[in-house]
């Protein structure tokens, strides 16, 4: 579990382009600087890195199955979809 | 095909000589400044045209005409529905405003299929429809001084998709010698000014979903400054295939299920396809042969948000809005109808109508606003074209094509979107918008005539 939290932290510090150390789990995207096209291409690289279908609309993102409120919510939701897969 | 059934076209009076016009109609020049600009016989104050739309002619997902198309559009009839075509099962989106049944062969032959990706089959098949109803020939010194003008944003993504397969999937090595020029974005153009002799002011315009305004808008200003006689003009789109309909899943804005703008349900866009072409005229060349004109171009308005490059900004919106509105000498009051670039995504709709009624004030309430889109699809580059025969019809007919899918008000978009029924109303001047991908904004105004 602490491999896909490690590895989502990356990817969306990345995108932020912030070090890893300075994300905390209760930060939103926005406080992480993160845009609705920051959003999406975050998303995209977690698909690609877990081999997972995320269910997510830009269009009503807090009406998605996948919650995305947090940095924090963000990993449990693809630690379900992971667990889904397996 | 020449529409040589159709009354013949008489000749301009004289050629052109732009020194000419100033001193003509100079006496007129104050009054028709004072009266915003509306004028004494084709010109106006500055010596500049007055552009007559003496043709039209579409093919989407509501009709293969424009006659069917209305009459969609009238009953308020959904042209979307489930996508058909190759590996459609691989995608997550699989909704769209698809021409049904398409067959190339009914009306092409084998050369030409070779040569015409379906952005251009569907704009050639517009343009016979608009060429024959303004019954022009372009014969003379017609054919020099007439052009076109289309936007496409894609143009042959089926060509392009088709023959990625070819190389990529099934590994082949060697491709249709006609790759190239069937592909280009400016094949239909091409195409358009070979069939019908047209050797004026010629290309294609590349703006996303403001493509085919902006193709208009140049038409439009070409006719007007006096640039060619006649400019055939619209837009073309055919991206439903998997390679196209594949990338924009990849936004993720696109619905699932309908587009439904303005409502608070809404969840996104659906693409569509298809084309629009008119016939922009010279008022005077049109009035001379007595031509039956559909509507009167009478602004234009072009600009950039500079700002995001898929977000839209309300404030470039108004900007384009008002513009359009200031070129047309048209005050916001006199504006009765507005086709909205309404694309049914969250972003799109509440932006557009803030910038509505920033730019109308209080005339934005009695105002009607709707988004054809949820009939025939979002045609992308081709969308403004289609668009622009909702607001002819609302002009000519008296009819306001209605916003299908409406489900629930949405506080911020609480404008009278003519929601799921088409209306009767008499309004003497529209809008037509599109705001494109990229932050490119193009608004278009149409008078009664």
């Amino acid at each position: 579990m602490t491999e896909i939290r490690d590895r989502i932290i990356q990817i969306v510090a990345e995108q932020a382009m912030l070090d890893p150390s300075e994300l905390k789990l209760e930060m939103s995207p926005q406080d992480i600087g993160i845009d609705s096209l920051g959003l999406v291409e975050s998303i995209f690289a977690i698909e690609e890195a877990f081999d997972i279908s995320v269910p997510f609309n830009a269009n009503e993102p807090e009406k998605s199955e996948f919650d995305i409120s947090s940095l924090g919510a963000i990993i449990g939701a693809v630690e379900k979809l992971v667990a889904e897969k397996a | 095909m020449n529409a040589k059934k159709n009354k013949g076209e008489r000749p301009p009076k004289s050629p052109r000589k732009p020194g000419k016009v100033k001193g003509k109609v100079k006496s007129a020049t104050k009054i028709a400044r004072t009266v915003l600009g509306r004028v004494i016989m084709g010109r106006h104050g500055n010596g500049m045209r007055r552009v007559a739309i003496t043709g039209m002619g579409t093919i989407n997902a509501l009709g293969r005409d424009v006659p069917s198309t209305l009459e969609a559009m009238r009953e308020g009839r959904c042209g979307i529905g489930p996508l058909e075509f190759r590996d459609v099962e691989r995608l997550a989106i699989r909704i769209g405003g698809q021409v049904r049944d398409w067959e190339a062969e009914t009306y092409f032959n084998r050369q030409q299929i070779v040569l015409y990706d379906k952005f251009t089959q569907f704009t050639l098949l517009a343009a016979r429809e608009a060429v024959a109803q303004s019954g022009l020939v372009f014969e003379g010194e017609l054919g020099l001084r007439a052009g076109v003008v289309l936007g496409t944003a894609a143009g042959g993504m089926n060509t392009w998709d088709e023959n990625y397969r070819t190389v990529y999937e099934e590994g082949k090595n060697r491709v249709h010698p006609f790759v190239v020029p069937k592909l280009m974005n400016n094949a239909a153009c091409s195409h358009l000014s070979m069939e019908y002799g047209l050797l004026g002011p010629s290309f294609t315009v590349a703006t996303a979903c403001a493509s085919s305004n902006h193709a208009m808008g140049l038409a439009f200003n070409m006719v007007r400054s006096g640039a060619a006689t006649v400019m055939l003009t619209g837009g073309s789109e055919a991206m439903l295939c998997f390679g196209g309909v594949k990338a924009w899943e990849g936004l993720r804005v696109m619905s699932k299920d309908a587009c439904r703008p303005f409502s608070a349900t809404r969840n996104g866009m659906v693409q569509g396809e298809g084309a629009g072409v008119f016939v922009f005229e010279d008022w005077e060349h049109a009035a001379a042969r007595g031509a039956d004109i559909l509507a009167e171009v009478v602004g234009f308005s072009m600009s950039a948000d500079a700002q995001d490059i898929v977000m839209p900004s309300a404030i470039g919106a108004e900007r384009t809005i008002t513009g359009a509105m200031l070129d047309a000498h048209m005050r916001p009051e006199e504006v009765g109808y507005i086709n909205a670039h309404g694309t049914g995504t969250a972003a799109n709709d509440k932006t557009e109508c803030a910038a509505v009624a920033h730019a109308f004030g209080h005339h934005a309430d009695r105002l009607m606003i709707s988004s054809t889109k949820s009939m025939h699809g979002h045609l992308i580059g081709g969308t403004g074209a289609v668009e622009l025969l909702a607001c002819i019809m609302a002009l000519r007919d008296g009819v306001i094509a209605p916003t299908i899918g409406y489900e629930e008000p949405d506080p911020e978009c609480a404008l009278d979107v003519v929601p799921n029924e088409a209306r009767e109303a008499k309004v003497e001047a529209v809008l037509s918008n599109a705001f494109a991908f990229g932050g490119l904004n193009a608004v278009i105004a149409l008078r009664k005539v």
